[in-house]
């Protein structure tokens, strides 16, 4: 019986439709075989068009479906279930690509973009013609779940994770945990420090015995399917036992001779070969340095039987069902010369100044000079006209504004100048700015092609603005410090970009499957994102995309089992004549040699079988195809391809 | 882009892309709004390994005037020869295309990770220019069946 199609042309909004011309594409493929109804949608994806294609469905008998809308990556399943709800088999549903593969990759050529468009869909129409029902086949997973990343994101994902009673593995490459939070002070609106924040979220994690840490470790290599996967660790060595206590680390410390600028403090200090980020970091050990320090064993002399200089690389096989990334960022660091970085010793960017807030005591003062009036220079390394990062890095404004209210908290007669582009205190952050207007805090703004110019005159920095709120009239400020208000740039990731193969967006950040729908998915199935890996975020909505990400491990990995596509081998008896080529290239063992009315024929054990199809190939007699992927399927789709297109 | 020159064809391109990686490294060109020739269409499968040599025959038969087949490579989530495997592939179908006097050249395989935007459009444009100057199919012996 001939299969009774419907067809949906969806315009996307106009991701498609401005360069597809969908109503063209639609009476292209109206009158071909099979299809009963063809309709344009503006969102396929939508609720109302969802109800209307299921009433569709009903109403016209339809026992085939195809949508032509965005990658399959993202809405297969979702038109699958509304096969599913009219009581069509989800195979027999056919997502068609007119977006990512037509609209957007041919937008400087629409008409023939709607060429393409007319052919992919009649293939699709021919691939629905073919398409037969199938059932899901069910795998059992692996419950474990690594974290790559032991910052705030990292450790929350890892408390909620435990929680729902799976096994965590967070692994961290610094020897301590906590991340960028830790290097940051107060945070807005809690006011609680960042420090405090690390060591609440590290006692949740050690009440947990489904939590296993590892710090100092690094992704080697990482292999399997969603479900199951084998991740490669490499850990290196503390050189001094985790499960052993000192009371005299903090003297060790500073008897140890070596000084090396501390990347924690962004070389504001230093710190020692054996050294602790800060005081109250975890875990509790101090690490080595191995590469700095001189084995002069002054260090051993005391507690010697915490020390094991003789511990090595260790690596470690990890099986797990899925990983989350929450590699963080960087903050931006100004080009030699930006504004004066580091020609000037008045220029820290806004991490570093933290830093030397977090150090200070009692009086504000940078290299011997007491600071009393600060300007602060917005957008430094965001929103670039030139550069390569476009993206406002959304946290900095709110964080110089913050840091302004902390500082006239803490030093009275301070005074701050903030020479910006654009407030953009969203929400909440908003009331901030509305503080820091009462402080007395003045604001100057600029243009983006007018930038301040920072100039230095011995020991004297001066500050020229064009002032837009008084009509562009030149400012001179004349601060003791210029803080320069940086943003976030992506981790160098690129070793476990290569590792994990998850998309890096047009920010070179992580990029997610879809930024509203699917927002911590990644295209490889089983690999979440989280936190600032994939974009600026500031700290609340780091912590909403870890639990979201959590969220999503726990409903894949919490059934035990998946449900993987029923693509599986089928082998067509009367053709088989077993010469067990397809039997010595399958690395499954899922196909096995059988007796059937009266001859020796190769047999699919579907519960082995994988749907890869390298037997396909090998077969000379051609008996062997793959479920969806027939050869009537597969032509037919060339078939659809090729046919002329009239008009 | 590939500026289509005056007199000069199109050349229809079918590609063999993989449901998991290299289809998805496609769907990142689009992403990204990089530009590749629009006469390239793709019909995605599980795995390279998987592709029956007569379907590459028959591409020519329909008037496809090349088969790039974007494999996995190293990232195959099925196997670690399928590359190997693909190679075959490609070699049997280029022993049979040959045989019926299509130019073997017109079969063309590269490992298209899932973030492979701009190595895709580049063996897109490349090949696309190989097969102008090989002309079109149906000037070859063997291709386009116009019969059927």
């Amino acid at each position: 019986m001939k299969k009774r199609i419907g067809v949906y042309i969806c315009h996307c909004g106009g991701n498609i439709s401005d360069y597809v011309d969908v109503k063209k594409v639609m009476h292209s493929v109206e009158n071909e075989e099979g299809v009963v109804l063809a309709k344009t949608t503006v969102f396929a994806c939508s609720d109302s068009s969802q109800k209307e294609m299921v009433q569709d469905i009903l109403e016209n008998k339809l026992d085939g479906m195809v949508v032509a809308s965005c990658s399959p990556k993202l809405h297969l399943h979702t038109f699958r279930s509304v096969a599913e709800r009219a009581g069509i088999n989800p195979y027999e549903y056919i997502q068609v690509n007119i977006r990512e593969q037509d609209s957007w990759a041919h937008s400087d050529k629409p008409e023939e973009a709607t060429e393409k468009a007319i052919r992919l869909v009649r293939s699709g129409i021919r691939r629905a013609a073919q398409a037969k029902p199938l059932t899901p086949n069910e795998i059992s997973v692996t419950n474990g779940v690594a974290v790559i990343g032991g910052g705030a994101a990292g450790m929350r994902a890892a408390i909620e994770l435990a929680d729902t009673g799976l096994n965590v593995y967070l692994i961290e490459k610094e020897h301590f945990l906590g991340g960028r939070i830790s290097q940051w002070g107060a945070l807005f609106e809690s006011g609680e420090r960042g420090e405090e924040l690390v060591e609440r979220l590290y006692k949740e994690i050690i009440k947990r015995n489904n939590i296993k840490i590892w710090t100092g470790a690094e992704v080697e290599s990482f292999s399997g399917c969603v479900g199951n996967f084998d991740l490669g660790i490499k850990i290196h060595p503390r050189f001094i036992k985790t499960d052993k206590g000192c009371e005299k680390f903090e003297e060790i410390i500073k008897q140890c001779p070596v000084e090396v600028p501390d990347e924690f403090n962004f070389g504001l200090t230093k710190r020692k070969a054996i050294y602790k980020n800060y005081k109250k970091a975890f875990p509790e050990q101090p690490a080595i340095d191995i590469d700095n320090c001189t084995k002069c064993g002054i260090c051993e002399q005391t507690c010697p039987e915490v020390f094991d200089f003789n511990q090595k690389v260790e690596k470690l096989n990890l099986k797990i069902g899925a990983v989350i990334l929450t590699t963080g960022f960087s903050p931006y660091e100004p080009k030699e010369g930006e504004y004066g970085y580091k020609n000037s010793d008045t220029v820290l960017s806004l991490q570093q100044f933290r830093r030397l807030m977090e150090l200070s005591n009692g009086k504000l003062v940078f290299n011997n000079k007491e600071i009393k009036n600060i300007g602060f220079i917005y957008c430094v390394g965001s929103r670039q006209k030139g550069g390569d990062n476009k993206y406002c890095s959304r946290f900095c404004c709110t964080a110089a504004i913050h840091t302004s209210l902390l500082l006239k908290e803490k030093y009275k007669d301070i005074k701050t100048y903030h020479l910006f582009r654009d407030i953009r205190t969203y929400g909440k952050q908003e009331l901030l700015y509305r503080d820091s207007c009462k402080n007395g805090d003045i604001y100057l703004k600029f243009d983006e092609n007018q930038p301040p110019e920072v100039i230095t005159e011995g020991e004297n920095t001066i500050v020229r603005i064009k002032d837009l709120l008084t009509e562009g009239e030149e400012i001179e400020i004349n601060p003791d410090l210029i803080v320069l208000v940086t943003g976030m740039v992506p981790r160098n990731n690129e070793r476990l970009e290569k590792i994990f193969k998850v998309p890096i967006g047009r920010d070179r950040f992580f990029n997610e499957i879809h930024p509203k729908l699917r927002p911590v998915e990644t295209v490889i199935d089983g690999v979440f994102i989280a936190g600032t890996s994939q974009g600026p975020k500031n700290l609340t909505e780091s912590i909403l995309s870890s639990l979201s990400s959590s969220a999503k491990t726990y409903s894949l990995l919490s059934g035990g089992t998946l449900q993987l596509e029923p693509i599986v081998a089928i082998v067509n008896k009367n053709a088989c004549e077993w010469c067990g080529k397809c039997d010595e290239v399958c690395i499954y063992d899922a196909i096995e040699k059988k007796e059937a009315e009266g001859k020796t024929i190769a047999y699919v054990n579907e519960a082995l079988c994988k749907g890869c199809g390298s037997c396909i190939p090998v077969c000379e007699q051609r008996a062997i195809e793959l479920k969806g992927y027939t050869n009537k399927e597969i032509m037919g789709m060339i078939d659809g391809i090729m046919e002329e297109v009239n008009g | 882009m590939t500026e289509k020159r005056e007199g000069e064809f199109s050349p229809k391109i079918l590609v063999f892309s993989t449901n998991s990686i290299s289809d998805p490294g496609i769907d990142l060109a689009g992403l990204l709004k990089m530009h590749y020739p629009p006469s390239a269409y793709t019909v995605s499968l599980p795995c390279s390994s998987g592709i029956n040599p007569d379907w590459i025959i028959y591409a020519f038969k329909k008037g496809f005037d090349g088969v790039f087949i974007a494999a996995d490579g190293t990232d195959c989530p099925y196997r670690d020869d399928c590359s190997e495997l693909t190679a075959k592939i490609v070699q049997e179908a280029q022993t049979k295309a040959q045989d019926i006097g299509i130019n073997p050249a017109r079969i063309k395989m590269a490992a298209i990770c899932s973030v492979c935007a701009e190595p895709f459009v580049n063996h897109m444009k490349k090949f696309s220019e190989a097969l102008i100057k090989m002309g079109s199919i149906k000037n070859e012996s063997g291709g386009k069946d116009v019969s059927s």
